[in-house]
């Protein structure tokens, strides 16, 4: 036990070995506390959610490999080789207990678990590889070398006609044409008589083939578990809630995505940590601390928190709250209350200000004790680093949002910034705080009744 | 000409609701043309009657899809396969026509009755399901889908309107039917050599295409995913309205592509489909060629070439000239090498209904019927001899029973074997039902003894 220990660690340098990639055969025996199961199910459902968004807007094979790359990294990899798979194993029976209930969901889990798997197969040496075959009972017989000989030509044109460039491979497994659908439907194997001849480099395709139906066959049996003895007794508990995900998660949150018009003041700090983008909240945080901004600080806040919907009452409520702890009521009331009925456009010329853009955010030049401006701008290096590791941004994402603000492409860092804390794709890039909210806001709630069912688990 | 007013057998006289003699149909033509359509006044019903009445060949259409299962006797048949299969019937009224899902039989003379009961104009049959689909609500709970289906192609030539110009929509003639000469030979060869099946029957549709059933229990027990996959290798021809260039390779011919252009495609498009269709006399149809070719100096080279006089063989001649071009050794740069293919590909590899083929309980018009605009019967067609199969002289509805009328005084009770669809039910039986039943009983035998032998291994445990 001590050596298996020991090997997978010493395979734990970026290529780890078989160990780490669980095929989730039998449900672990693990102590899971509540929070942990939370955690990993919610960072699991990340991945997976994001791998339907990158499929669903047609990413291309290698920017879906490099997408679920990252996704890994971002959410569910840790330093410690045993750490990450337990938390594998952990979140990955979590989701199977949440998704197994219906045909759409179970089916979505399926394709959303087999993407994953077969992009990290296919990142496994091919010792690994190998070990992976074994234990899915892959018992298919390489072609013997007389039979290599007679069907060389062929074998060799097909793999040419998909891939004209690369070297030959000369090992090939004799398949069902059946257990690889994707290499038939591409025209990537030579076929005869109902068999496939399957290149060893493309062995993944089989190895997903079972893999899936594997895990199909075990919703299948969870869900028989779920109606025989879970559902009923968790009638009160967990089934409503479980039911009530099935009807909301997959179904509304593309389709329609609702703008949330309105925000009272009651959620304003939920929204601050969840939504708002890195300039928004350090305002919001610099406010929280100090009972005070100033002019510049006050405009790009308060016309943001027109645009997220905060009506002037709130607003007013809001702003009282924290300066009069500095300035007293008095003077809030007649010093500050004017600027922002001004802003609402409730003064003075009552033009109704609009909520500053990125690029005017950008080009602002803050002075001694301004907070606004753009942090990917306006922030050191190291202030950044501390900012970004504040809203859980690390490892991969936060070298490539260095990276671009590095190069000044500050809104590509805060798209990066909101891809890597949503764990979902912003196609369309961040260029006005309030869209990064809105966006931010149709992301979360889709996942909020998630979060609700794992929390009673 | 004998007409059926006048004929001896009563007994199949359609019924006069019309108060006109049916027979009026033209009877100083002197060719078969007027029989090739039902003619006016008399219903369509009427002759379906007739048709559903005499010559509908019940027994081999149940045989077939029982799939040996209906052998009460041998204790590995499953008695309900054929009772669970969907049937579906399309009913012309006057006016309006109803179409009736989720018919099913639990045998050979309830399908009989029932079709002669409703003579419906046509009969799809679907998949057969986990369930008799007739009850499916009642199991709606506990899960009512297709688990077997056989696998199915359906070619229409108005999927290539685009390179035909000889005809266009539901048209057809000789030149431009051997394009389903062709999707019949690839694809045959290729779920035979490629897939391992068969079991395959090509039915002609009626009018403009044909249809394929691969009948293998290996191919009836296809997922979806494994249907669409199989699709797809077909799908050759793709890309939407909006791309000019439908067939791309990128590399040399995968095998199955490689012998399907060697062995038909190239020939027949370079001795019959350029001349038959002049693909090269008319500037606007040798510039949609030129379009497929990615090189702007070699197509301004052979538009300016063809620019003017007309010699002898344009055609030949001109398709040479672009093939010289293509392969002289300058041009022969990696994005031309393949344009020639491309172009061959393009005009005539079969273009499959993908969809068709990749769902499971999709509905297909049953061999046997009768297109309803045609008259002409669904008729079985020979993969091996496809090059005869000329659907201009496939027996129409009138025609078959005029044929019965002339030869009512054989001696024969089977009425099939006095019209010429007694051939095409021979064909149907020796070379597609009997295989095929024998392979059923093969396979039946076999599961059964493995069935006995793991109970009995289970039982030394
Ligand atoms: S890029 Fe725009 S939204 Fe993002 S932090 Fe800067 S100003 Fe705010
Ligand atoms: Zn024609």
């Amino acid at each position: 036990m001590e050596i298996v220990r020991s090997q997978r660690r010493n395979g734990s340098d970026g290529s780890a070995g078989a160990a780490s990639l669980p095929l989730y055969k039998s449900a672990p025996s693990l102590e899971v506390r509540l929070e942990e199961f939370e955690r990993c199910a919610i960072d699991r459902l990340r991945v997976l959610k994001a791998i339907s968004d990158g499929l669903s807007r047609g990413k291309k094979p290698e920017e879906m490999d490099n997408l679920v790359g990252e996704l890994w990294r971002a959410n569910m990899k840790h330093q410690d080789v045993d750490e990450t798979l337990r938390k594998d194993i952990i979140s990955h029976f979590a989701l199977r207990l949440v998704y197994c209930r219906e045909e759409e969901m179970r089916r979505w889990f399926l394709s959303m678990e087999t993407t994953l798997f077969r992009y990290r197969f296919r990142l496994q040496n091919a010792e690994a590889q190998k070990s992976i075959m074994n234990e899915l009972q892959l018992q298919y017989n390489v072609l013997s070398h007389a039979e290599y000989e007679t069907l060389k030509d062929k074998l060799i044109q097909a793999a040419r006609s998909v891939n004209s460039t690369s070297n030959p491979e000369t090992v090939f497994y004799k398949v069902p044409f059946e257990d690889v659908p994707d290499l038939v439907a591409g025209r990537r194997v030579f076929l005869l008589k109902g068999f496939a001849f399957v290149p060893r480099n493309q062995v993944v395709s089989l190895v997903c083939t079972i893999f899936r139906s594997n895990i199909s066959k075990a919703l299948a049996l969870t869900n028989r578990k779920w109606r025989a003895t879970i559902h009923d007794q968790e009638k009160d508990r967990l089934a409503p809630i479980v039911e009530a995900l099935g009807n909301s998660y997959l179904g509304p949150d593309y389709s329609q995505p609702r703008e949330c018009a309105e925000i009272s003041l009651k959620d304003i700090n939920q929204l601050a940590s969840s939504s708002f983008p890195l300039c928004m909240r350090h305002l919001f945080g610099k406010l929280k601390e100090d009972h005070h901004l100033k002019h510049g600080g006050r405009m790009q806040l308060g016309l943001f928190l027109k645009g997220v919907g905060l009506k002037l009452e709130d607003a007013l409520a809001f702003w009282r709250a924290e300066f009069s702890q500095k300035v007293g009521a008095e003077r809030f009331d007649k010093e500050y209350a004017y600027s922002i009925r001004h802003n609402y456009g409730k003064e003075g010329k009552r033009t109704d200000y609009t909520p500053y853009s990125c690029q005017k955010i950008i080009m602002s030049t803050p002075s001694t004790g301004d907070h606004h401006g753009c942090p990917f701008r306006h922030f050191s290096e190291e202030n950044l680093r501390a900012a970004l590791n504040k809203m859980g941004v690390g490892g991969r994402a936060m070298d490539d949002i260095m990276d671009k603000v590095r190069n000044r492409h500050y809104q590509l860092a805060c798209t990066l910034t909101f891809e890597a804390t949503h764990a979902a794709s912003c196609e369309t890039g961040i260029n006005h705080p309030n869209q990064y909210f809105v966006e931010s806001r149709k992301i979360f709630q889709s996942k909020i009744l998630v979060r609700m069912l794992i929390t009673i688990v | 000409m004998a007409s059926i007013a006048a004929c001896s057998s009563p007994g199949i006289v359609p019924k006069q609701e019309h108060g006109e003699d049916p027979m009026q149909i033209d009877s100083n033509a002197p060719e078969q043309r007027h029989i090739n359509r039902v003619p006016e006044g008399l219903l369509l019903t009427d002759y379906l009657r007739i048709y559903y009445g005499k010559l509908f060949p019940y027994m081999d259409m149940f045989k077939w899809l029982s799939y040996g299962n209906a052998d009460g006797k041998h204790p590995g048949c499953d008695s309900s396969y054929f009772g669970r299969r969907e049937f579906s019937f399309t009913i012309k009224s006057d006016r309006d026509e109803i179409y009736l899902r989720f018919q099913s039989f639990s045998n050979a003379s309830e399908m009989e009755s029932a079709i002669k009961a409703k003579c419906p104009t046509k009969i799809d049959i679907g998949a057969v399901y986990t369930v008799d689909p007739a009850k499916r609500h009642a199991y709606a709970q506990s899960g009512f889908s297709p688990v077997e289906r056989e696998l199915i192609f359906d070619i229409d030539i108005t999927d290539y309107d685009d390179v035909r110009y000889c005809c266009s929509g539901a048209d057809i003639c000789s030149d431009c039917w051997p394009l389903m000469t062709i999707a019949i030979k690839v694809i045959d060869t290729a779920l035979r050599e490629d897939f391992g099946f068969n079991h395959i029957l090509w039915v002609f549709s009626g009018r403009r295409g044909v249809h394929c059933w691969v009948c293998d229990s290996r191919a009836r027990r296809l997922s979806k995913e494994q249907r669409s996959a199989i699709a797809d290798y077909f799908n050759v021809y793709k890309g939407g309205e909006n791309s000019l260039k439908k067939v791309t390779f990128s590399g040399p011919l995968h095998p199955s592509l490689a012998r399907a252009y060697t062995d038909v495609l190239k020939h027949y498009f370079e001795e019959k489909w350029i001349s038959t269709q002049k693909l090269f006399e008319h500037e606007e149809r040798f510039h949609k060629i030129l379009q497929l070719i990615p090189d702007e100096s070699v197509v301004s080279e052979l538009a300016g070439k063809w620019q003017g006089s007309r010699l002898e063989h344009v055609n030949s001649v001109r398709w040479d000239q672009l093939k010289h071009m293509l392969q002289s050794g300058s041009k022969k740069t990696q994005g031309l090498r393949r344009c020639i293919e491309e172009i061959v590909f393009s005009y005539t590899y079969p273009r499959i209904d993908i969809q068709v083929t990749k769902g499971m309980n999709h509905l297909l018009k049953a061999p046997f019927c009768v297109h309803p605009g045609t008259g002409r019967v669904c008729v079985p067609i020979d993969p091996n001899n496809c090059e005869q199969f000329d659907p201009t002289s496939v027996p129409t509805l009138a025609q078959l029973l005029e044929e019965l009328n002339a030869n009512a005084s054989i001696g024969t009770d089977n009425y099939m074997e006095k019209t010429s669809l007694g051939l095409s039910v021979n064909f149907f039986r020796t070379s597609f039902l009997e295989p095929l039943f024998k392979t059923c009983k093969e396979e039946l035998e076999s599961a059964y003894n493995t069935k006995i032998q793991q109970s009995k291994d289970s039982l030394n445990w």
